[in-house]
């Protein structure tokens, strides 16, 4: 049963009376990656937001270790880092600031110690103490991403993660990527384009 | 209770970054407040008569002038999905957000409005139990208002709004808060006052967090 | 409640309302026609208003409606949110203007019968001055479900709505009485049976029920139009 950490099973959404999606199933292992791929509007998004439990599926059921999610919903948010289409940053404060300041929300233990390292695997440094509403639209992008490094969560939920980011910072993900799912993580993002870590492909149509 | 901290911590710390988004606030606050008397006439028993109502009603309007950012920059800008998905309860963030608000705008209008008071001659006595007042009343109107300001996410038209769903929730607060004053300057029992008021408030921090969370749940679908 | 869930399918509400309509209109204009009657001719002038007085058989019942509308809204409120359904949100969006209509009449009629006994169209009497408040709430309910590009969002933040309202609905009596006590007290409500006449509270009672079946009327006409609007916007979604 639990042999599997993520167990999706039967999940339908609905939007504005339309149907997104219906009898969707899969499950997800450690160290597994799902890229979702599908045309614009076939509901990548709102997957991610149902899994998040953002967005209330009107049937199915999502489970972690066995256990429905929707009956400890805080402890599952405290399992997952999100990068939602939009960064989620304050463009009022700082590179540093805004990725500080989104652990503690997450009532996280200083991050000042693990900082270093999330800037690092994004070439982050030189702009550490830069406002974000200063950035490219790929500095931010980068920026999101060493946030979600930084909150060690074991579920990454990624909507299209590539978007913005130049060749470089394109295998910075790939790298930061491949070692949260060689720590046993699990990652799932929508995409379209190819993400460049081997995984597995789910399809909406 | 460290995230609802960092959250206030956060927020202030972002109003410090545009000290001037506060400033117009006040700077209506006390623009208001004069036109009542070029509107009405100088006349001292007049002014003195009128000013806990025209102060209450010029605090209110401030208040709600300032909210419609409260959640919407956060929902522009995607960190309301942060706040979501925080492993802590929903109801607490919201909470913390109508705590800050009320520490950048109800407690400057509290502390300002004693300064206006003298110009409609109130008894110094007067001026103190207008800032008391305002100091207990006010964050019931953060709350009021914040529920507003979420439910009116996304909306058209969201500002005018605001308004007309915050305004007639916020009359308890405003018909104990000015009475308060006049009590006290009519002889009238200003304790008995001050303590619905209080009691107001309490009932808007009892229910409004739910309410909010509630908003910014359908707000996130 | 458990019995009206087959009602939360729009389609079986649909099939019902159909088949209750036509004897519902019937009714209701039947019981109109007698109620009138009642009001307007046969019960007595008061001994101090005179026929001011009949203005009350449609504010009092009005002023009634009006607050079992909110009620309402604040039910189908909760309807939506906890088990979401469909029909509640409909019907809340069909009712809130009719609530909001028998709240205008109310406010109308007060400020008629005002004019004769206080001398003036609008005072600051404290149960107009709640029943004004009532009906800004109303309009805030109509105005938020109607702000959103997504008809649902505007459902569930006016349901949110309409249980904040309720809950502080006491409050703002209470604080508007406290504000203002010069209004005679109610004496239909009061506990320990009418103080008033029966040639006065028969009529009363009546054209009472008859704005109910009106109100009931109006509400599930309204929702009808409401389910016809829905399916036309999803069928337009769908293409």
């Amino acid at each position: 049963m639990a042999s599997f950490p993520l167990e999706v099973a039967d999940l339908a959404c609905r939007r504005g009376g339309r149907k997104v999606f219906e009898r969707l199933s899969f499950t997800l292992g450690s160290g597994e990656l799902l890229a979702l791929v599908g045309r614009n509007g076939s509901g990548k998004t709102t997957l991610l937001r149902a899994l998040a439990l953002l967005v209330r599926p009107e049937a199915g059921s999502i489970h972690w270790q066995g256990k429905d999610v929707r009956a400890e919903p805080e402890a599952w948010r405290g399992r997952l880092a999100w990068l939602g289409h939009l960064e989620g940053l304050k463009g009022d404060l700082t590179v540093a600031e805004n990725l500080l300041a989104a652990e503690r929300l997450r009532g996280a233990p200083p991050a000042e110690n693990r900082l270093d390292s999330a800037l690092v695997a994004f070439d982050l440094p030189p702009l550490a103490a830069r406002p974000v509403r200063t950035l490219s639209a790929g500095q931010r992008r980068r920026t999101a991403l060493a946030r979600v490094v930084l909150t060690q969560a074991p579920l990454w939920l990624l909507d299209e993660p590539l978007n913005a980011l130049d060749a470089p910072a394109q295998s910075a993900f790939r790298t930061a990527l491949k070692k949260h799912l060689a720590a046993g993580g699990l990652a799932i993002a929508a995409t379209h384009a190819d993400l460049g870590v081997p995984g597995r492909t789910l399809e909406l149509a | 209770m460290s995230g609802f901290a960092a959250l206030v911590a956060r927020d202030l710390r972002l109003v410090w970054r545009r000290p001037g988004d506060v400033a117009v606030v006040l700077a209506f606050f006390v623009v208001a407040t004069t036109l009542f008397p070029l509107g009405i006439g100088p006349e001292a028993n007049v002014l003195a008569r009128i000013a806990a109502g025209v102060l209450w009603c010029a605090a209110l309007f401030a208040a709600l002038l300032s909210l419609d950012r409260l959640f919407a920059a956060d929902f522009e800008d995607g960190t309301l999905d942060l706040l979501l998905l925080a492993p802590w309860p929903l109801e607490l963030a919201a909470l913390a957000k109508c705590c800050a608000h009320w520490i950048v705008t109800g407690l400057p209008l509290a502390l300002l409005a004693p300064f206006l008071g003298v110009a409609f001659g109130l008894e110094p006595g007067v001026l103190l139990a207008l800032a008391a007042t305002l100091l207990v009343g006010t964050p019931a109107l953060s709350l009021i208002g914040g529920l507003a300001a979420a439910l009116t996410l996304g909306a058209r038209k969201s500002g005018a709004l605001l308004a007309l769903l915050a305004l007639p929730l916020c009359v308890p607060t405003l018909i104990f808060g000015s009475g308060a004053v006049e009590a006290l300057a009519t002889g009238g029992d200003f304790g008995a006052h001050l303590a619905v008021l209080a009691a107001l408030a309490l009932v808007a921090l009892a229910t409004t967090p739910w309410a909010i969370a509630a908003a910014l749940r359908q707000a996130g679908e | 409640m458990a019995d009206l869930h087959f009602l939360a399918n729009p389609a079986r509400f649909r099939r019902f309302s159909q088949r209750v309509l036509p004897s519902l209109a019937f009714a209701t204009v039947l019981m109109l026609a007698v109620g009138l009657y009642m009001a307007l001719i046969q019960s007595p002038p008061d001994y101090q208003q005179g026929d001011t007085v009949r203005i009350m058989f449609v504010h009092v019942p009005s002023a009634w409606l009006a607050m079992a509308g909110y009620a309402l809204l604040a039910g189908l409120g909760a309807s939506l949110l906890i088990w979401r359904h469909p029909l509640a949100a409909l019907m809340a969006r069909a009712s809130a203007p009719v609530g909001a209509g028998f709240c205008a009449v109310c406010l109308l009629t007060g400020a008629l019968w005002g004019r004769p006994m206080w001398g003036a169209y609008w005072v600051w009497d404290a149960r107009l001055t709640s029943m004004l408040l009532l009906f800004f709430l109303y309009l805030g309910h109509i105005a938020l479900s109607r702000a959103y590009d997504e008809p649902e969002r505007g459902d569930r933040a006016a349901a949110i709505l309409a249980l904040v309202g309720v809950i502080n609905l006491p409050i703002i009596k209470f604080s508007v009485d406290w504000w203002n006590t010069l209004h005679q007290p109610a004496s239909v409500a009061r506990l320990g049976g009418p103080s008033i006449h029966p040639s006065i509270l028969i009529p009363l009672l009546w054209m009472a029920a008859t704005l109910f079946l009106l109100f009931v009327l109006l509400v599930l006409l309204r929702t009808d139009t409401e389910i016809d609007r829905r399916r036309l916007e999803n069928a337009e979604l769908q293409a």
